[in-house]
């Protein structure tokens, strides 16, 4: 019987354009990524489903109202009577600003109200009542 | 004189590790993105001081109590998945409709969430935010 060696056939996987595959990934994550600017532990935004989505983030400044009744500016902890000071600056500053109102679910809506009105005091007019996506 | 050719060196940039050094930078990219997550219920406050006279017909009273129960017009209770189609009714019959909303002092966030999203899917694009202490 004769016993004839194989030939050897080349089995490696071709890596050559593993470079440009992992380029074009690395290109669209650099390009979709946006870092969190302030972020405040502890509360649970309510989920709601006719929701728009906020463009230019540069507009955008954020209050948030936690369920225990506490605001906070962008992350930093006010007082009721302070927001109307704040944002009036800020709306001199940029009068294209929205303000994003990121409120726990728990939160109660007499304080969410009152932060309204001072907000309609600073003229801070545009708002939006953030939320996650319904499902 | 026995001149000596030179050995040619090969010009290239070692591209060996280019492959790790970006599949370093995908992994930094993967683990910190996040979406644009900044999205919600657009609204526009109306000026400080700013009071209109309304006809009353052309207001729709909504009241979110405590519990979550809705009250429409301060005489029917309307259960929440029934809103939108009433509201869309309303707005069929009256297009100059303003949607008054308002939600007592302590309603949890999320009910109030919930009945301005319905009014707003409902297709009514004058809502107004009533204060509780009015």
């Amino acid at each position: 019987m004769n016993f004839r060696k194989k030939g050897n056939v080349a089995q490696s996987i071709p890596t050559g354009s593993m470079a440009d595959i992992t380029f074009l990934l690395l290109i669209f994550f650099m390009v979709s990524t946006v870092f969190v600017r302030f972020r405040v532990s502890g509360i649970i935004m309510p989920k709601a489903e006719k929701i728009e989505e906020l463009k230019k983030r540069r507009h955008i400044n954020y209050l948030w109202v936690s369920a225990d009744r506490k605001i906070y500016i962008d992350d930093k902890l006010a007082d009721l009577d302070q927001v109307a000071g704040i944002f009036y600056d800020r709306r001199v500053k940029d009068p294209r600003m929205v303000v994003s109102l990121k409120c726990d679910y728990r939160a109660p809506y007499g304080l969410i109200s009152s932060v309204m009105e001072e907000l309609r005091k600073a003229d801070a007019l545009r708002i939006n009542f953030a939320t996650n996506r319904e499902g | 004189m026995a001149l000596q050719r030179r050995e040619k060196s090969s010009p290239e940039i070692p591209t060996g590790s280019m492959a790790d050094i970006v599949f370093l930078l995908l992994v930094f990219f993967l683990v910190t993105t996040t979406m644009n997550q900044d999205k919600g219920i657009g609204m526009h406050l109306p000026p400080p001081g700013e009071s209109k006279k309304i006809q009353k017909k052309n207001i729709c009273n909504l009241w979110v109590n405590v519990n979550g129960e809705i009250l429409i017009n301060l005489e029917q209770n309307i259960p929440l998945n029934q809103l939108r189609a009433d509201i869309e009714q309303r707005l069929a019959q009256n297009d100059k409709l303003i949607i008054s909303l308002k939600a007592d002092e302590e309603t949890p966030y999320e009910k109030f969430i919930d009945v301005l999203d319905e009014v707003k899917l409902s297709g009514a694009d004058k809502i107004s935010l009533a204060s509780p202490s009015e």
